[in-house]
């Protein structure tokens, strides 16, 4: 057993922190929020010339053939700077999905991923199913060697900056079926699809996405017609790892910013760190960053187990992050006081993405009803 | 001890039912629920507090004298139940029940008669100059200084968190006139012209991001601003006395009325919100615990206030108990806003940029969901305002518990 980082890993993780720190100081960042494109195509330009774009993926595939852990130490240090750029959407979520799709989608699809040139996003969540996975009521009908694709998916995360979509659909079966779910990749500039982009509260983008016959060709079909629920699931998890990875970099930013405020900041006579009920409030906050760095690991170590245990490794995991992320997100504006409810500080932004990290996939709720199921 | 109602109260609150049915229009409820910090227009704000002035009811804690209604306890639970279960616009508290009652209990008859008019009339919009960068919790540190220059006070200095000061006419400010070893004792309240010349209103943007002119709160500075000598409440040196007891005012409120409209709104969106195969997340187990978790603490809560508001006649100040409100209404109000995000799922995430939520444009999501996580990002301000919760428990441990 070891917990430690390879040189390798760490010459990563400085990489990564060098971009952040180049690229993603407090007002750079908000420059690019505000933007009417909401991202940076510069920087996403730069990930992809220092291979992380790549990360994932194998070498002949043109990747570094990196695991989860390479996966988790990327976005923890995003996290830390609060990268809007789609890196989980695009690497992580469809980059997952691709590296499992056949030789010639690899092959079509992977260099211009890789090069930076398309991003991508999974369009997956529908207004009825909440974050069930399986509820879906987009239906992909065949006819021939064409599907056609009708129906809507909401909240669709960096879909206005996506140029394909990898959307869940169902071929057949009932609305919340297991089976009957197929994967499509699909073109946003394909006849047929209508988007609504909006800014969201995180800084990032979303969009509402309408399919109406939208014509497909079958090479465009991930794997088996009707068999992707467990390689949604998989990916799902994969996300999720990602996502802690990303939310315990924010709260590490979050904490450290908060005892740094509290030693500075004077009232009675005295800095407020002083105050033993704030010291104790600081104390459970850096437990619970603690908890969460280990279940962020956890997750990320048993990603390659079989599906029950990783999906209960992945949920557990979820449990943990969602319950830290309030706790930390919301104490780190009680202790800045009136500043912290300021949008000037940083702690508002960090907390709002750790919010939005609560829902996406499943908020706590969800998971621990996964995990009990699994059980 | 009963809860009954006598044929009285029951005539009341028919009474409060057809005003509410008369004067808060569509017009108004639709300006209101897409508010993402709570406030609306000033316009709709005068206008709501012109037909409570009118019918009597404006100022329900003000002794008859001033142009109180003279309410029971029983009439004042009904009036605030009714007002918050129709969800109507809260009245801006800052003058009338801020400042009125420090005029009440310590201004001259002159400033009584000069201000308590307006503030019943909404004729003089009121703000809160209290805070400044440097003294938050610790608020008798204060800084901002009034000079005194024979007929008239000097002052210079700044106050922060001034909510709605774009909108006000008047601030009252707690103000240095004397450097004392101890910092309360060098205290004075004064009240302040908006219009007098030297003072500038900065917005302050927040979490929720309402773009200015409507944010909710500013920084307001003071660069040699005359203040006539006449606008002094009590005494020079005396004002922490005076800022005490308007403390207790601000946090010894009602919070369980507008809690249980939060509960009825969240058990709403729960009814509407598909958790897939024909259910809903009311059929839900865990949620609808956590909610009636919520809803059983607002009603100690209320009973709570119902004990201590029927010992208090009109006018008649809470004393340290209204700590005891402030927390428990606070925490429970992030509370149903915490559960009403979870509530909406992924419907929390898309932005709202205007305060009053895309009022041309079609919602993403349910209409409803629009307000929910500014109002939850903005809701956090609540344990920090009026003295935080923390400062709260220092009072009831020091002031009740003698600790």
């Amino acid at each position: 057993m070891d917990f430690s980082f390879s040189e390798e890993q760490t010459l990563l993780r400085n990489t990564i922190q060098s971009f952040v720190q180049d690229n993603y100081d407090f007002d750079r960042r908000r420059e690019i929020i505000q933007s009417d494109e909401g991202m940076s195509k510069d920087n996403w330009k730069q990930l992809a010339e220092l291979g992380l774009l790549g990360v994932p993926f194998s070498e002949n595939d043109g990747g570094l053939e990196f695991g989860s852990v390479e996966t988790m130490i990327v976005a923890e240090e995003f996290g830390k700077g609060l990268v809007v750029e789609p890196y989980i959407q695009t690497v992580v979520t469809c980059g997952g999905f691709l590296r499992r799709a056949s030789e010639a989608q690899r092959q079509e699809h992977l260099p211009g991923l890789i090069s930076g040139d398309e991003i991508w996003a999974f369009a997956y969540a529908e207004p009825q199913g909440r974050f069930n996975l399986a509820d879906i009521k987009v239906s992909a009908a065949k006819n021939g060697d064409e599907y056609t694709l009708n129906g809507d998916k909401c909240v669709v995360s960096a879909a206005p900056w996506a140029h394909k979509l990898i959307v869940s659909a169902r071929t057949s079966g009932d609305q919340s079926d297991k089976n009957g779910i197929s994967l499509f990749i699909v073109d946003k500039s394909s006849d047929g699809i209508s988007t609504r982009d909006y800014k969201t509260v995180d800084g990032s983008m979303a969009s509402e996405v309408s399919f109406e016959n939208v014509k497909l060709n079958s090479s465009s079909l991930i794997g088996e017609e009707g068999n992707a629920y467990p390689l949604i699931e998989l990916v799902a998890d994969e996300t999720i790892a990602a996502l802690c990875a990303e939310a315990i970099g924010a709260m590490s930013v979050l904490n450290e910013t908060t005892v740094e405020y509290c030693k500075t900041r004077k009232q009675f006579g005295q800095p407020i760190g002083k105050f033993q009920v704030l010291q104790h409030r600081m104390v459970d906050m850096f437990m619970q960053y603690e908890q969460s760095v280990s279940m962020t690991y956890m997750v990320n170590l048993k990603l390659e187990e079989e599906d029950l245990e990783r999906s209960k490794a992945a949920s557990g995991a979820k449990v943990q992050i969602c319950n830290a992320a309030k706790f930390i997100g919301q104490s780190a504006v009680q202790l800045h006081g009136g500043m912290g409810m300021t949008d000037e500080l940083n702690v508002g932004h960090y907390f709002k993405r750790l919010s939005m990290i609560e829902t996406q996939l499943g908020n706590a709720d969800h998971h621990l009803k996964k995990y009990s199921l699994a059980s | 001890m009963d809860l009954d109602f006598n044929q009285e109260d029951l005539d009341f609150r028919n009474e409060v039912k057809d005003f509410i049915k008369e004067f808060y229009t569509q017009e108004m409820k639709d300006e209101l629920a897409r508010s993402k910090n709570g406030s609306a227009s000033k316009d709709l704000h005068l206008k709501w507090q012109k037909s409570l002035y009118e019918k009597g009811w404006i100022a329900p804690n003000w002794p008859e004298e001033h142009g109180g209604p003279g309410f029971t306890t029983t009439q004042k639970y009904i009036f605030e139940t009714e007002m918050a279960h129709a969800g109507a616009p809260r009245t801006i508290p800052f003058g009338l029940s801020m400042v009125a009652p420090v005029l009440m209990e310590f201004g001259t008859e002159e400033q009584k008669k000069k201000f308590l008019p307006d503030i019943l009339s909404s004729k003089v919009w009121w703000c809160q100059g209290y805070s400044e960068p440097g003294s938050g919790s610790d608020l008798a540190s204060l800084q901002c200084k009034a000079e005194d220059k024979g007929d008239h006070y000097l002052v210079n200095g700044t106050k922060i968190w001034t909510t709605l000061a774009q909108h006000a006419d008047m601030i009252f400010c707690l103000v240095r006139t004397s450097k004392t070893e101890k910092p309360q004792e060098g205290i004075s309240f004064l009240l302040i012209d908006m219009k007098s010349p030297g003072i500038d209103i900065r917005p302050l943007i927040t979490l929720d991001q309402s773009p200015a002119p409507y944010q909710e709160v500013n920084q307001v500075f003071f660069e040699d601003v005359k203040v006539p000598k006449e606008n002094l409440v009590g005494e020079e040196n005396k004002g922490w006395t005076y800022a005490k007891y308007l403390l207790e005012f601000e946090r010894g409120n009602s919070y369980s009325p507008s809690l249980y409209r939060g509960i009825k709104k969240l058990k709403d969106i729960a009814k509407d919100t598909s958790i897939g195969n024909d259910k809903y997340l009311i059929n839900d187990i865990d949620f609808v615990s956590k909610l009636n978790q919520c809803e059983i603490e607002v009603q100690a809560l209320e009973f709570v206030e119902l004990r201590i508001f029927s010992a208090l006649s009109a006018g008649q100040r809470v004393g340290p108990e209204s700590s005891i409100l402030k927390c428990r209404g606070t925490e429970l109000q992030q509370k149903i806003q915490e559960l009403s995000v979870e509530a909406i799922g992924y419907w929390s995430s898309p932005f709202v940029l205007d305060t009053f939520a895309n009022i041309n444009e079609p919602s993403i999501g349910p209409d409803y969901a629009m307000t929910i996580t500014p109002s939850y990002l903005n809701g956090r301000k609540t344990t920090i305002y009026a003295g935080s919760n923390e400062i709260q428990r220092n009072i009831i441990s020091k002031a009740v518990l003698g600790l």
